[in-house]
């Protein structure tokens, strides 16, 4: 096809680069600086799209962000592909490929579009009703199979990518006094001045060039220039100053508070051409002190019959074609309008060489100095008349006219009209999406038939047309008032350069355009994108949907990708005529950021893979490795999980750690434990406030097993705590807990008990902690270390001792978490890895071995010690899990105490640990599991608790089991049952220790 | 994101740098044993969680490491003030007003 409708002309483009691209298999030529919408409208190509529901064919309706049409999925330079994007904002590089979307097998010819004439099926509430299920068909397996994801297939929007993401993208953070938001008159008046009084500026705009409107601008001049010149001198002034930065292509996609706002950056695709280390997108983080919004006001369609043909489009559009890309839309142009705007685009068009046919103007009254340069120019005005239908198949091929009395009624007879192109302009809506995100409040003003931003104290300044100030000099004054105010300055003489422009009325009409026949008839469109028409509106009153906000979300009408840009006033209007009642009081739907769809790729910026999450690593970590350990996530640590040797599964590795942890030695890296120096005169005292345990009588050199509770009375960490000297205690804590428990004593201390002398220190990260367990673990350490007595006298079962170990300086915890002779060694964090090592050298002369976590776990449960966050779950006491022992005697108040007398904590028949035999001892139980009283549970059977720990334990010979069980206790000797989805397992409960149960070995 | 003043550091520090403790001024009873089990349960669990002024705990947990309260508003996030903790609990409504004036 020959590009037959480009004309000369086009600010935006570089005529002497051609660059070509693919469109739906097809080859195409456009220029340097073409979008794919204006490239193809240059190609003659009108048809873009299927509609989301009827599979209506549909073609452009605009130039920009509030495209609901033209969605295509385009790959990028690096062969990304993204769907959903608006063709309008696609611009063109070398090798581009998009296609089209929504349509089988091709655009031209859709099977889907069997969907337009099943279309009372499809009407408002479809979705809703249909798989709410129709009650019958809920049930059926052919519903559910086969009807339900063909209909699904066949709607909604685009496809995603398959592949991986194969682009960069960058995050920047950003400080600036001024930020101005859009880049047209308003914005560039308001970036200047703010830049004038020395502030630092930021200004962004979604496009590739600055100037909105100035850019298709047609008549209007400033100080004797063309508009866009004049931007264009701006631009170049900013350019040159160094408290100015200038962000093209940006859309400031969402205003958080504190004037936090986000936006989001595109790199020209064809900058990646040449440099494909550029990031594909930059997500800024701006922080300004003011804001100044100029995001201009958006053209509505005219709510008629059959609205949506390909070769309707929005009036400012076509100017928009015409002035900065050199396209001519049809070969027979109708315009029909509501408001002024429309005259310049026909005379624009005309002088260009554009065959318009007629203007149609719904107003009965307008001034004769607007029609006449038309007339003149042969092009037939009709005042008092309105479009109410039109006919083509995949292009238009004609409209229907009539007349409209002053009443709002059309007239009997209707005229067609031939013609390929019809451009329509309802007037302007002012863009109030980010004032509104602000939390600006918003006020209907019926003047300008809109609503207009309420200016609060601090918050962004609306300039321009997105405040209702319409015409280029309002709103190059108003930008520079904005700015002005913004900066605390004093107003200044006008300053405002002479503009010559005709005064035009853009308020239009807001609502469905006066049609002849039953409303119930046709689709007259108000929401392209979801296929929404005034008589789904209706269709939603009469069903007793009054909330707007329930309209919308019943019709669909105002979300997805356009979230009804360029449909919410006229959606909002027509719902306020089918109600009988003003707009205002219809109310409006909530803006929601963002403002147009925003990647998930740049919200993630470099945060992906291994960058997704910090990962910690212990200095042993690398041994770990070495020696081919299996790693699992212990929150952001990773931990070995068991040390398979060749061979051997998860099942026998761990079988055989804990045996030979049993029978002679073995060692694990404990490096993560949680560890929090508690210093000072009263840090005795403050222990006991937070642990149940008592402190004060500890006396230096000896442990104790701590447990935290919250204040409700639920325990939230356990670990061993030293006392180092009077005034010193080494604290540890879960894996897991850590920063958790550290934050609460410094809550405690600061708040409540800020009279207390103690300090708080993390040293998780200073120490690596080597646990050697098993009867041989004494003889494997003694040679190494100096300064340390370990006969069981004098460092007995839960003493603490400071000496070296190969010559380093070492904390000594003796210590167990397995019920067997052992020690924790914790050295400075450099020297983990070698002191492990020459502890491994040892272990291995005893026919040692490392364990890993699992072993960990399985070696605790055998002894029945609990982990935090296993067998308790936040609603679990420490009598619960038999820990009542530990309580302090006598003590005085703690963190959690009060609410252990509270009545539910107090009451008999709570959950309490017990351990389980399943009578099969090769089934191991899933953790998890529910236990009941009776074989075979009916489904709804009341749950007597829960299996807490479940492992295969080889020095039991069996399996075993901890849980959580109502009255526990009480149970110890009967039967439960645990359903599972292959029948009951029977278990008995017992003591929850499986090994040692005098707990002997400890003592070796 | 939120802008926040820490009162110890005095400076406007982004809201990644601190935690928010829930409300403030929810002093925990000297002798909790001599409280009944309603006031205990309130001390525990009843918020006032106005739509409004809110005065609320926040930490400097990636700067200085201190608790303060912050006065802000629960619709519109602005902050009124921040002040350390133990200060009492400011006059909202007569700052407002000589705000105002």
């Amino acid at each position: 096809m020959s590009a037959s409708y480009r004309i000369s002309g086009g600010s935006a483009l570089k005529r002497e680069r051609t660059v070509r691209f693919r469109f739906d298999g097809r080859d195409y030529v456009g220029h340097q600086g073409d979008t794919l919408a204006s490239a193809l409208l240059a190609n003659g190509v009108g048809l873009f799209g299927r509609s989301f529901k009827y599979h209506r064919p549909r073609g452009i309706v605009s130039a920009g962000a509030e495209e609901p049409n033209a969605l295509v999925g385009a790959f990028g330079p690096t062969g990304g592909f993204t769907p959903n994007l608006r063709a309008t904002q696609v611009e063109l590089f070398d090798g581009l490929v998009a296609e089209s979307q929504n349509r089988w097998p091709s655009l031209d010819f859709d099977v889907g579009a069997i969907n337009n004439w099943l279309s009372p099926l499809f009407m408002a509430g479809f979705y809703y009703k249909t798989f709410m299920g129709p009650k019958a068909a809920g049930g059926n397996w052919v519903w559910r199979q086969l009807f339900e994801p063909a209909i699904r297939a066949a709607a909604g929007l685009g496809s995603p990518p398959t592949e991986p993401d194969p682009d960069r993208y960058a995050s920047m953070f950003a400080y600036c006094d001024l930020l101005v938001i859009g880049g047209g008159a308003a914005g560039l008046a308001a970036a200047e001045t703010a830049a004038n009084s020395g502030a630092q500026v930021i200004l962004c705009d979604e496009q590739a060039e600055f100037g909105g409107w100035l850019l298709s601008e047609a008549q209007a001049e400033i100080e004797g220039r063309a508009a866009r010149d004049w931007a264009a001198d701006v631009v170049a002034r900013l350019r040159g100053r160094d408290n100015v930065q200038l962000l093209t292509r940006t859309q400031a996609f969402g205003y958080f508070p504190h004037d936090f706002v986000g936006l989001c950056e595109t790199i020209e695709d064809a900058a990646r051409c040449r440099n494909p280390a550029l990031p594909r997108e930059r997500l800024w983080q701006v922080r300004a002190g003011r804001v100044v919004v100029a995001t201009g006001a958006i053209e509505r369609p005219l709510v008629f019959v059959d609205n949506d043909r390909p070769g309707i489009m929005l009036a400012g559009a076509a100017q928009t074609y015409l002035q900065r890309w050199g396209v001519m839309p049809g070969r027979r142009i109708v315009l029909f309008t509501a408001c002024d705007s429309a005259y310049p685009t026909a005379l624009a068009l005309a002088e260009a060489g554009g065959n318009v046919v007629e203007l149609i103007d719904l107003r009965s009254n307008v001034a004769e100095a607007l029609s006449a340069p038309l007339r003149a120019r042969n092009i037939a005005v009709s005042v008092g008349a309105a479009v109410t239908g039109s006919r083509g198949g995949l292009r238009l091929n004609s409209v229907e006219i009539r007349s409209v009395d002053r009443n709002g009624q059309t007239g009997a007879m209707a005229r067609q009209l031939a013609c390929d192109t019809l451009l329509m302009s309802g007037g302007w809506t002012p863009s109030v999406h980010l004032h509104s995100q602000a939390r600006g409040k918003v006020a209907w003003s019926e003047e300008a038939k809109a609503f207009l931003p309420v200016a609060r104290a601090g918050g962004p300044i609306s300039a321009g047309a997105c405040a209702g100030k319409f015409g280029l000099r309002a709103a190059i004054r108003s930008g520079a008032d904005a700015a002005l105010a913004a900066l605390g300055a004093p107003p200044t003489v006008d300053v405002t350069p002479a503009v010559a422009e005709p005064a035009l009325d853009l308020t239009g009409m807001v609502g469905r355009v006066p049609f002849a026949g039953d409303p119930r008839r046709g689709k007259a469109f108000v929401d392209f994108q979801n296929d929404v028409s005034a008589r789904d509106l209706l269709l939603a009153n009469q069903e007793g949907m009054v909330s707007i906000e329930h309209v919308k979300r019943f019709t669909t009408t105002g979300m997805a990708t356009d979230q009804g840009k360029t449909s919410n006033l006229n959606a909002l209007a027509i719902v306020a005529s089918n109600l009988g009642k003003p707009v205002p009081a219809v109310g409006l739907t909530t803006f929601r950021m963002p403002y147009t769809p925003v990647s998930f790729g740049s919200f993630a910026g470099i945060g992906r893979g291994d960058q997704f999450d910090p990962i910690r690593r212990t200095p042993i970590d690398g041994w770990a490795q070495a020696q081919g350990a299996v790693f699992e996530d212990v929150g952001t640590w990773k931990r070995a999980r068991y040390f398979p040797k060749p061979g051997e599964d998860m099942h026998q590795a761990v079988a055989r750690e804990c045996r030979t942890v049993r029978q002679s030695v073995g060692m694990l890296d404990a490096s993560t434990l949680g560890k929090i120096e508690v210093v000072g005169p009263d840090a005795a005292e403050f222990l006991e406030r937070m642990y149940v345990n008592s402190w004060r009588k500890l006396a230096p050199g000896r442990c104790r097993y701590g447990i935290m509770l919250n204040e409700a009375g639920y325990v939230i960490d356990d670990g061993v705590i030293a006392r180092v000297a009077p005034d010193r205690f080494h604290v540890t804590t879960t894996t897991g807990g850590a920063p958790r428990v550290l934050h609460m004593m410094e809550d405690y201390l600061q708040t409540e008990w800020p009279d207390l002398k103690v300090w708080l220190t993390s040293t998780t990260e200073q120490w690596a902690v080597i646990a050697v367990q098993g009867p041989k673990a004494r003889e494997v350490l003694a040679p190494l270390i100096e300064g340390v007595d370990l006969a069981p006298k004098a460092l007995s079962h839960m003493a603490y001792a400071e000496g070296r170990i190969c010559g380093v300086k070492m904390k000594l915890f003796r210590v167990s978490f397995t019920g067997e002779l052992g020690y924790e060694v914790n050295v400075p964090a450099d020297y983990g890895r070698a002191v492990w090592e020459a502890i491994w050298e040892q272990v291995e002369k005893y026919g040692g071995c490392a364990y890993g976590t699992e072993s960990l776990h399985v070696l605790r449960a055998e002894k029945g010690f609990i982990i935090v966050g296993q067998e308790t779950d936040g609603t679990v006491t420490p009598d619960d899990v038999g820990l009542s022992w530990a309580f302090g005697k006598g003590k005085g108040d703690f963190v959690g105490k009060r609410s252990l007398s509270r009545t539910d904590l107090a009451a008999a028949g709570r959950p309490q640990m017990v351990g389980l035999l399943t009578d099969n001892p090769a089934i191991v139980l899933e953790e998890g599991a529910q236990i009941v009283a009776m074989v075979n549970a009916p489904i709804g059977t009341e749950a007597l608790g829960h299996v807490t720990s479940a492992y295969y334990s080889s020095n039991a010979g069996r399996s075993i089991a901890l849980a959580l069980v109502a009255d526990g206790r009480n149970r110890l000797g009967t039967k439960l049952h645990v359903p599972m989805p292959g029948g009951s397992v029977s278990v008995t409960l017992v003591e929850p220790v499986f090994v040692d149960p005098k707990g002997e070995r400890v003592n070796g | 994101m939120l802008n926040i003043r820490c009162p110890y550091c005095e400076e406007d520090r982004p809201e990644i740098e601190f935690r928010n403790a829930g409300e403030a001024h929810i002093a925990r009873p000297d002798e909790p044993d001599r409280v009944d089990d309603r006031q205990w349960a309130d001390f525990l669990y009843t918020r006032d969680n106005p739509k409004g002024w809110h005065a609320e705990r926040w930490r400097h947990v990636h700067g200085c490491g201190r608790f303060f309260n912050a006065v802000r508003h629960s619709v519109d996030d602005r902050i009124l003030l921040t002040y350390k903790a133990g200060e009492p609990k400011p006059d909202i409504e007569r700052m407002l007003r000589e705000r105002e004036a």
